[in-house]
């Protein structure tokens, strides 16, 4: 069994382990698995480009009750939250779900890699896919609906920043509370249900009453896409669309709603997160 | 021994005092695995923690790798706590656990690959498989590997990065009796090449084989600490017989032997066993009785651990941690 010798030294060591380098190789180990996974890739690729197709014809039957609604908008910036939900949401539960049962995550914190960076690390592929999504989403749906160039895109990224975090912890707490991968699809339901239907995608805030919009948009997600959509259009619906001055305005209370949100969840994430089965 | 002899305090890779671990709630309703224990293991040392399931190994295993805080009680390894300096430990030891923890998708090569961007120093990773014997696998994916080379895949992570202090929980469980001595000769090779080694097992066999010096745990405590000779010493020889009926003739005095009968079936335990045994033999000569299934042996690890084991099942660990210092010993401090 040994040829080699256990002593070979002389033999190169590698570097010096680094967070970085961690979560490239967890990154790495966790897009292969998921592009060995069927059932995760076509929920990650498939079924958000499907709502999305279903999106629209939703969007322009509420516009003929609405006539004030922004189709377009409303489109682009739903789609973007349905990709973040469903990729970033959906499928990352289901992965640590799937690593923690394989015991892979107890085995991973025997190594160098610091908690936070084993759940960031196996977040890499989705987010990475989420973005990519996003992406060409953003800039098919913008070229395509001819739409304007973003108003103030710090606002979207500090949208896109808020998000991420908040449904990575999310599906860390909703990891805790699912115990194979195949219920991940009951117990992942009412955040996902919140998010689309509360959280102004399926149906936007400004078409819903007022005293329930209002109550929608303390919910977790809302105050990041509200961000990701004033930051393109200038304007949250709420308002007549303004210039990047005058986002910041009306953008503070989404901030502070979801960096709230945000801690919450990662409390959340810190204190159910469970890194093996229950025996 | 002198490896316990040259233990000085700057040598002391492990240490641990009075540990503790509890599981839930205090009180009845929680779980006491670890009650009060002390370890000291020595550089170059390998150290074996054998006990029965239940007895607390792999509670008192995972303290010491840093993976769980104590409730009390205190772990050093090579001068830090493991666990609330885990940044400063973690780079020098290799932990391998009691079952694997590879994603079943990956191949051999992927998940060394992932290993090794989350090791310091790691070494090439074929050279890492060679020395368990996987090269030869490491297309295959893990899942596709039997539970013998799922053990030796888990070595090999464990090995990446030339850990000073290695951490082996069973690690021969399940294995066939070729892999077995493959990775006995491993261990011992890194053993003599200076490797701190602390494992679990219960494989006696193992223990006797590899250790430097073992512990027997029982109940969440150290019962027995030592050397093997250390620990068998003082253990009765043990002679089994079975009378066939008989009558009249009365049962041999055996000087400083002690005799149980369970109906025909008896029982000799004794501190000098060819004594006690050519008198036996002598009687039996003598009187012409037939020893029936007759056996004599020497107390050896096994006699010693299935002793303890029953033993201390007879007197149940006692909740407060202090009461049952008399059969603790402390290993390497009291030296």
């Amino acid at each position: 069994m040994t040829t080699a010798s256990a002593a070979s030294a002389v033999t190169a060591a590698g570097p010096q382990s680094t967070a970085v380098r961690r979560l490239l190789a967890l990154g790495r180990a966790e897009a292969t698995l998921l592009l060995r996974n069927r059932t995760a890739l076509f929920t990650a690729l498939l079924l958000p480009l499907l709502l999305v197709a279903g999106l629209h014809s939703l969007l322009t039957r509420q516009a003929e009750s609405n006539p004030g609604l922004d189709v377009d908008s409303a489109l682009v910036n739903s789609s973007v939250g349905m990709v973040l939900a469903f990729v970033v949401y959906y499928n990352l539960t289901g992965a640590y779900v799937a690593r923690r049962g394989e015991l892979v995550l107890k085995r991973l914190r025997t190594g160098e890699a610091r908690d936070i960076e084993i759940l960031a690390g196996t977040a890499v592929p989705s987010v990475a896919l989420a973005l990519m999504m996003c992406t060409v989403v953003g800039v098919v749906g913008a070229s395509a609906l001819k739409l304007s160039a973003p108003v103030n895109p710090l606002l979207m990224l500090a949208g896109l920043v808020l998000v991420i975090g908040t449904l990575m912890a999310l599906a860390a707490v909703s990891s805790a509370f699912t115990r194979t991968v195949e219920s991940a699809g009951i117990t992942t339901m009412p955040i996902l249900l919140l998010s689309q239907f509360g959280s102004g995608l399926l149906i936007p805030l400004e078409v819903m009453p007022d005293r329930m919009a209002d109550i929608c948009r303390l919910l977790p997600t809302t105050p990041a896409f509200q961000l990701i959509r004033l930051g393109w259009f200038g304007t949250d619906g709420s308002a007549a669309a303004t210039g990047f001055a005058g986002t910041w305005a009306t953008a503070a209370p989404h901030l502070v709603t979801g960096s709230i949100w945000l801690a919450l969840a990662a409390w959340g994430a810190v204190r159910y997160f469970r890194w093996e089965p229950r025996r | 021994m002198e490896t316990s002899q040259r233990l000085h305090s700057t040598d002391r890779v492990i240490e641990v005092t009075d540990l503790h671990r509890r599981y839930g709630p205090a009180g009845a309703t929680g779980y006491h695995a670890v009650r009060g224990v002390d370890l000291a293991v020595g550089r170059g040392e390998l150290f074996a923690l054998l006990g029965t399931n239940g007895a607390g190994k792999t509670s008192t295993m995972e303290l010491i790798e840093g993976l769980a805080a104590p409730s009390g009680g205190q772990v050093r390894v090579l001068g830090h706590d493991p666990y609330r300096e885990r940044a400063a430990v973690r780079p020098r030891i290799g932990i391998m656990l009691q079952e694997g923890g590879f994603p079943g998708d990956l191949t051999v090569t992927e998940t060394g690959r992932s290993w090794s961007g989350m090791t310091s120093g790691a070494r090439p990773l074929d050279e890492a498989l060679e020395l368990v014997g996987l090269i030869g696998r490491r297309d295959v994916r893990v899942k596709q590997l039997s539970g013998g080379e799922r053990r030796r895949l888990d070595l090999a992570m464990a090995l990446l990065g030339r850990p000073e202090v290695l951490f082996l929980d069973e690690p021969s469980t399940g294995l066939d009796p070729e892999a077995r001595a493959a990775v006995w000769r491993l261990v011992r090779e890194l053993r003599a090449q200076g490797t701190t080694v602390l494992l679990t097992t219960h494989y006696l066999e193992e223990a006797e084989e590899l250790a430097d010096r073992l512990a027997i745990m029982h109940g969440g405590q150290v019962v027995t600490a030592g050397t093997v000779a250390e620990v068998i010493a003082g253990r009765p020889s043990r002679i089994t017989f079975e009378l066939p009926e008989f009558a009249g003739t009365s049962l041999p005095t055996l000087p400083g032997a002690e005799i149980t009968a369970d109906g025909r079936r008896f029982t000799v335990q004794t501190p000098s066993l060819q004594a006690t045994l050519t008198d036996l033999l002598g009687w039996a000569n003598h009187h012409r009785v037939v020893l029936g299934a007759l056996d004599a042996r020497s107390a050896s690890l096994e006699e010693a651990f299935l002793a303890i084991a029953s033993e201390a099942a007879h007197q149940p660990p006692a909740d407060t941690p202090a009461a049952p210092t008399a059969r603790r010993r402390l290993i390497g401090l009291a030296r």
